[in-house]
């Protein structure tokens, strides 16, 4: 045979198998999901609070000029959707804030850590520098606060994450963390309940991620499942291709998968769980509710139960429009609980309080509802009322199904 | 000995790892199948990574974003031909083959262009000024991270939408193991373009040419080889596979485009072409498969944490036994 009719026959096979992908394409099955519950009991979103505490207060906030507050978590970095989110109810809480109360014009600053725990530092190291700075709305994710507590504890400066769930996060003794939202320790032990009586699963495969965030999580929902865990796996950051995990799952053939992680690599993952017909259903937690899951994930994120101590935002109608309207798009995860945080700030600032000393005192001795919650810390700066909602998606959005703790 | 690990590392009260060789065996055909798949990626970019250190003793550590320019190609030219994110397009047989060849076209035609561009811009001045060759390799590094962030600038951190053409389907079975059609695809279509580059390489004028200059570039241009062109075909080759291996990768993992989604992967990449033999072509081939197989078992085996560490161990031990991979000899000196 001659080279060139080698060549032929390489070009003719290589066109061949392409046919063959093409052929298989036929049907269209969407994955299946054997879920137990279904969505007809969806709970009704709460309503805000009437008495409430909104940021733009009675309007006669008096401050020094030049205050300001500070934003800093991920507004550009590796699942940058869910800091976006945060960082647009704060800056309408600042917005409403400075429209109502001409006497206290508050400057919002933002700082972009990429949510990564190496950048964190260099950046939080700025924030504490700025002298104008009085309180912190941040960080979003546990392993960036987590690198960060340490520093804001050394510069009295207070700090309220609207999302960092690791219960660690207030075991470090920093009188400057305060979390706005139930912690790991609430939201693990209610979706394992969520998983074993809700959906019935009597057998659950726990998988996380390698941030604390996924670990931590992860750690919770196994001990609150106990027996019922029948696999655990690992997967990395930036991790796309699962196939060793996927088959591990396969062989365990669990009634129920809880990944704990963040939604980059949750998309791929749910995919691949479900590209060969695998039977199950698939939990997972706040980190991994974004629509950039939903619309990643191909179809496999239908059905996908989402645990979130977020409390639903359909409910407050007027934060609702006036998010819509600034934002150019429904509030998400912690959308409102970034704007209640920052709440908490602005009233501190209103009062004329003008260090940083005084502010985290302000913010130690905080006692007032707010849209999402009510809002009074204890020590170690965790919440007492902590609502955790489990979320479900359905034809494509993402909406509420009911409280679970 | 590897037997008696558990119940060894058990006694010590070890938690931090564990054997699951139950596991591994029961997986073994599972993870051999999708290990070849996967295999097969890392294989088409070790290509490029292993001609252009035959040719000039460099590692192009910018081969990384070569590859993910391919990736963007392909999925902007999905989206050019209409198809819509986050769902499975449900485009007629023929037309999805088409697109599909086109997309190919495209991302190969991309990739290569970067690869020539990086060659024009960024290594033929340093040759041309006779830098020593850590210059070169600092060069490489540098222009792989300023690809990657320019990539984040003009789009985003986050992953592109996914657009999927084909649905994955189970088509058959090979030892209890379902393949599915893009696995099937990616594959045969993977091997098709090695052979092809393999046969280019060693059976054509211009293959004899990159050897020669891989062999010794001084006697090769005595004897009338243009070095010049030789190093610039050799950035285009590997660009070429790199971008067919991108649209593979988007084909299999369509939540891949992502302004770093290849530096992990070249990474592996590289290390396949060192493990199979680093200047020989075939090396790269094999490396990327046994890599790819390796590195399930090894998940299997120890748990899915353990993902990056085999790669690298596995790249040890075969060192440790063979220091030139396992095929061993360079392009120049694999076949007079």
């Amino acid at each position: 045979m001659s080279k060139n009719g080698r060549l032929r026959i390489l070009a003719v096979a290589a066109t061949a198998s392409l046919t063959l992908a093409g052929c298989a394409q036929g049907g269209n099955e969407e994955p299946a999901e054997g879920g137990a519950a279904t969505n007809d009991s969806a709970a009704a979103a709460p309503d805000a609070p009437t008495d409430a505490v909104l940021p733009a207060g009675d309007g006669t906030g008096e401050c020094e000029d030049g205050v300001s507050i500070a934003y800093i978590g991920t507004i550009a970095g590796q699942n940058a959707a869910l800091g976006v989110a945060i960082l647009n109810g704060v800056r309408l809480a600042v917005e409403e804030h400075n429209e109502a109360n001409a006497g206290c014009q508050v400057t919002l600053k933002e700082f972009d850590t990429e949510g990564s725990p190496d950048r964190a530092s260099g950046v939080v190291t700025q924030a504490i520098n700025d002298d104008s700075i009085l309180g912190v709305v941040g960080l979003p994710f546990s392993g960036e606060s987590d690198a960060a507590g340490q520093s804001f504890h050394e510069a009295g400066l207070v700090t309220i994450s609207p999302s960092a769930t690791d219960p660690a996060l207030s075991q470090n003794g920093w009188d400057t963390f305060f979390r706005g939202l139930g912690n790991d320790a609430q939201q693990g032990p209610a979706a394992a309940t969520f998983i074993g009586e809700d959906l019935g699963a009597e057998s659950v495969c726990v998988v996380n991620d390698d941030s604390s965030y996924g670990i931590g999580l992860a750690r919770e929902v196994r001990e609150a499942l106990g027996d019922a865990v029948v696999c655990t796996e690992e997967v990395k950051t930036n991790q796309r291709e699962f196939s060793a995990v996927v088959g591990t799952i396969e062989a365990s053939g669990p009634d129920a998968v809880f990944y704990a992680g963040y939604y980059t690599e949750a998309a791929p993952f749910a995919q691949q769980l479900f590209a060969r017909g695998l039977q199950t259903t698939l939990v997972a937690p706040d980190g991994v509710r974004d629509d950039q899951f939903v619309q990643n994930a191909v179809g496999a994120a239908e059905g996908v139960y989402l645990t979130c101590p977020c409390v639903p935002a359909d409910g407050f109608g007027d934060f609702f429009d006036a998010f819509t309207e600034l934002a150019g798009t429904e509030p998400s995860t912690y959308s409102a609980e970034g704007y209640d945080a920052t709440t908490v700030l602005l009233r501190a600032l209103d009062e004329g309080l003008s260090t940083r000393e005084e502010v985290l005192e302000y913010v130690r001795d905080y006692d007032a509802p707010g849209l999402t919650k009510h809002f009074k810390w204890d020590e170690d700066g965790e919440l007492t009322d902590t609502p955790v909602w489990v979320y479900q998606v359905e034809d494509g959005e993402i909406v509420r199904d009911r409280e679970i703790g | 000995m590897i037997g008696n690990l558990p119940t060894v590392l058990a006694q010590g009260g070890v938690d931090w790892i564990s054997f699951d060789i139950g596991r591994l065996v029961d997986q073994f055909w599972y993870n051999t199948v999708n290990g070849l798949a996967y295999g097969s990626i890392y294989s088409l970019v070790a290509v490029g990574y292993t001609l252009v250190y035959g040719v000039l003793k460099l590692i192009n550590f910018a081969h990384s974003e070569v590859f993910i320019v391919g990736a963007f190609g392909a999925y902007f030219t999905f989206q050019f031909l209409g198809y819509e994110s986050g769902g499975i397009a449900q485009a007629p047989l023929v037309e999805t083959i088409v697109n599909l060849i086109l997309a190919l076209a495209v991302a190969m035609i991309c990739s290569g262009l970067v690869a020539l561009t990086l060659e024009r811009v960024a290594y033929r001045p340093l040759r041309r000024k006779k830098a020593p060759r850590l210059v070169f390799l600092i060069t490489a590094v540098g222009a792989s991270f300023a690809i990657q962030q320019a990539i984040m600038l003009w789009r985003n951190p986050n992953p592109e939408l996914a657009i999927q053409l084909i649905a994955p389907r189970p088509l058959f079975e090979v030892f209890g193991v379902s393949v599915t059609n893009i696995q099937l695809t990616v594959f045969l279509a993977a091997l098709v373009l090695l052979l092809i580059a393999d046969s280019f390489i060693n059976r054509t004028r211009l293959g004899r040419g990159i050897r020669a200059v891989a062999q010794d570039p001084d006697t090769a241009t005595l004897m009338g080889v243009n070095k010049e062109r030789v190093i610039m075909l050799t950035f285009i080759i590997g660009g070429l596979l790199a971008g067919a291996a991108a649209l593979f990768y988007i084909m299999q993992i369509p939540q891949g485009v992502v302004y770093n989604g290849g530096f992990l992967l070249g990474i592996k990449a590289f290390t396949a072409a060192v493990l199979g033999g680093i200047g020989n072509l075939r090396g790269a081939l094999l490396g990327g498969f046994l890599l790819g197989v390796f590195e399930n078992y090894g998940q299997s085996l120890l748990g899915g944490q353990w993902r990056d560490v085999v790669a690298f161990v596995v790249l040890i031990v075969i060192l440790m036994f063979r220091p030139t991979g396992i095929l061993g000899e360079s392009l120049g000196k694999a076949r007079v």
